[in-house]
């Protein structure tokens, strides 16, 4: 497939000789317009990546934050649609920070796979996560997607080992997310030995950037990644953030107050 | 649809019904499920499992489960003759021991060292529970706090058996949410933990696992109404929430052409109202819980709460295996109101001296509109799921008795 913006961008950072700062916020939290100026700020509060989240109502794999930022999307009217249009409007005044939409299958089901294809393509989204279609599942939309130009990017975890790890790289693109930890969003942090090990061992089957998530909340823990890494994700410690605003305005500075400490953080590590 | 040879042949290698069921799940939870797919494979080729099973299954859950001949529920409705198929005289008093019996082992040939459930009634709960006690396994139970409510006696049960009862708190509380909650905690600990789902749904190959661990429900029925009867039944009836019950009656007869067969969902306050639990009759294909399948959702596509009287049947989905028979057109399935249900759990107390639970009353409901008008050589078995005593603060409070 052809060169997309996070191919690009993890390009421009190699040359830089940092790691990326992937951000997850989510679609609508607190409200359609807080979310758009979230979003907005989050590039110039130096985030690399930005990975929307699509609300939906059971969000397996997510702890408490993330389900309850998903809750007060869907309570103020948040939907598929809403959420390409969201990315729509960013790209209004952004075309080179790579949006990723992260999210369950459901939502896209519904909405009809080619559509929300053409309608991803069209907003400019650039990669997508989908959390409950592992390998097993790639006729459904990661090999359409591929097709339409789309990065599909693939988690692995502790428990993809070297047998399953080629599978689960197969048809993925962009980059790789490594989730540090077994368990939900915003669990316990992981120990950067134990990540460095798994990276080693995955970096044998692929030349994909791998980007580490889960569990990491501060500057300092990012930065330990960064070093072994060439990115760090961070979601649930940003959208708690919007839940402890007094007001959306506040919640909006809270968001890309912390982004910028993290993202200092990562800027802090010096890769050769 | 063209017809089919079998309609026992399911699912394909890759997990799917048509185009039901699949594999939905985390990444996190695939190298899990593929080495449940292999035990459960390399179980079903060893003698030593099914024998071990059959013996707790007799000696320990007492089965099998007679087929009993409901006299004065015949009389009452003056047409077709009618068989119980007795699941509430099982030990715990429900279907759902014959599935945790069989998956009990499965994890014990795993050597997983904590058994996960979720729970709605608290019946699969209840089970889980017995069965992990049985085995000296520990065990935690999710629970949505709404059934907490509603199901008390089951909460204490599963206590005493030594199990942890977790409430859920999130979403409408209630059995769904206990699954994205079992789900979790599965993904958190991946090491030692084996999640005993408990009807036929799920990620593959859990409807698959489960509708075989309750085949045993049809198999005896077959032979049973051959030795009183000679023949095989007319007709077969059964409730569905998730449809493990059902599946478990209906399966060993899908290729019977003679026997209808008829699902009976929860239609709650009625399916014209968004009060219900009917997937079939109310819901569209989508995909929740690891598998594709019919599921009440809005036009976004996300989750809406399903109701239902019953605790066990208050599911916004059903089995994989279910969806497609709707859509090949095998099984037939209809719905029973809250209301109906309800009366119809009173006169089976009343004509037969049993108790049902509300779920199986859903599957008793529709004999008032099945019954009547059918000759009296016309052999209805319906599968009374499990019995009823965990109902009865939900039924005095619907009829307005203070206990």
């Amino acid at each position: 497939m052809s060169e997309t913006r996070i191919d690009r961008r993890f390009k421009a950072l190699k040359a830089e000789g940092r790691a990326a700062f992937v951000t997850y916020v989510m679609a609508g939290d607190p409200d359609y317009q807080s979310a758009l100026a979230i979003v907005r700020g989050l590039p110039a509060a130096g985030a690399d990546i930005i990975e929307v989240g699509l609300p939906f109502t059971d969000p397996m794999a997510d702890g408490p934050a993330i389900q309850q930022a998903g809750l007060r999307a869907l309570a103020g009217g948040m939907t598929l649609k809403k959420t390409l249009h969201l990315i729509s409007e960013f790209r209004e005044d952004d075309d080179d920070t790579p949006i990723v939409l992260m999210g369950y299958y459901n939502p896209i089901y519904s909405y009809g796979v080619d559509r929300f294809l053409s309608d991803a393509t069209a907003a400019g989204v650039d990669g997508l996560i989908v959390v409950d279609l592992p390998s097993e599942e790639d006729r459904e939309l990661c090999l359409p997607a591929r097709a339409a130009g789309l990065n599909f990017i693939r988690l692995a975890t502790p428990t993809t080992d070297d047998k399953r790890l080629p599978k689960v790289l197969a048809n993925s693109s962009g980059f790789l997310y490594y989730v540090s930890i077994a368990g939900t969003t915003g669990a316990a942090a992981p120990s950067p030995r134990d990540v460095a090990t798994a990276l080693t061992r995955i970096r044998k089957t692929t030349d994909l950037p791998i980007a580490v998530g889960f569990g990491l909340r501060t500057g300092a823990q990012a930065a330990e990644i960064a070093k072994i890494a060439d990115g760090a994700v961070v979601g649930t410690a940003l959208v708690e953030q919007v839940a402890l605003g007094s007001d959306n305005a506040d919640a909006v500075k809270r968001v890309l107050g912390l982004a910028r400490e993290i993202s200092a953080g990562i800027r802090s590590v010096k890769k050769t | 649809m063209a017809k089919l040879n079998s309609y026992r042949t399911g699912p394909d290698e890759t997990g799917h019904f048509g185009i039901f069921g699949g594999q939905f799940v985390a990444e996190t939870l695939m190298p899990l499920i593929l080495e449940l797919d292999d035990a459960y494979e390399a179980s079903k080729k060893d003698p030593e499992f099914a024998k071990e099973l059959s013996g707790l299954l007799k000696h320990y859950v007492g089965r099998e489960s007679p087929l009993y001949f409901a006299e004065r529920l015949t009389e009452h409705y003056g047409g077709a003759k009618i068989y119980l198929k007795r699941e509430d005289l099982n030990h715990t008093g429900a279907h759902k021991i014959n599935n945790c019996m069989g998956q009990i082992l499965l994890a014990r040939r795993m050597g997983k060292k904590r058994i996960i459930a979720e729970t709605g009634a608290g019946q699969h709960g209840v089970a889980t529970a017995t069965v992990a006690a049985r085995f000296g396994l520990k065990c935690a139970i999710y629970m949505g706090e709404t059934d907490i409510e509603r199901q008390k006696p089951n909460v204490f049960r599963m206590k005493l058996l030594g199990a942890e009862v977790i409430p859920v708190k999130s979403g409408a509380r209630t059995l769904k949410d206990a699954m994205n909650e079992a789900l979790r905690d599965w993904v958190t600990n991946v090491e030692d933990t084996f999640y005993i789902i408990g009807t036929v749904a799920g990620p593959h190959p859990y409807p698959e696992l489960v509708r075989d661990f309750q085949c045993v429900i049809g198999e005896e029925t077959r032979r049973q109404v051959m030795a009183a009867e000679g023949r095989l039944p007319d007709t077969l009836l059964a409730c569905i929430g998730g449809g493990s019950n059902a599946m478990g009656l209906f399966h060993p007869f899908l290729d019977d052409e003679g026997v209808e067969i008829i699902g009976v969902e929860a239609a709650g306050l009625g399916i014209d109202t968004n009060k219900h639990a009917a997937s079939l009759n109310g819901g569209r294909p989508g995909v929740l819980h690891g598998n594709r399948t019919y599921l009440l959702q809005d036009d976004d596509g996300q989750i809406l709460e399903a109701h239902s009287i019953s605790a066990g049947l208050d599911y916004p989905g059903i089995g994989p295996e279910h969806s497609w028979l709707n859509d090949v057109g095998r099984v037939k399935y209809v719905n029973a109101t809250d209301a109906e249900a309800l009366e119809a759990f009173q006169l089976c107390c009343k004509l037969e001296g049993i108790i049902p639970a509300l779920e199986s009353a859903h599957a008793l409901a529709y004999l008032e509109t099945l019954a009547p008008g059918l000759p009296k050589d016309h052999i209805i078995v319906v599968n009374l799921s499990g019995r009823g005593d965990k109902d009865i603060f939900t039924v005095a409070n619907a009829l307005g008795v203070e206990l």
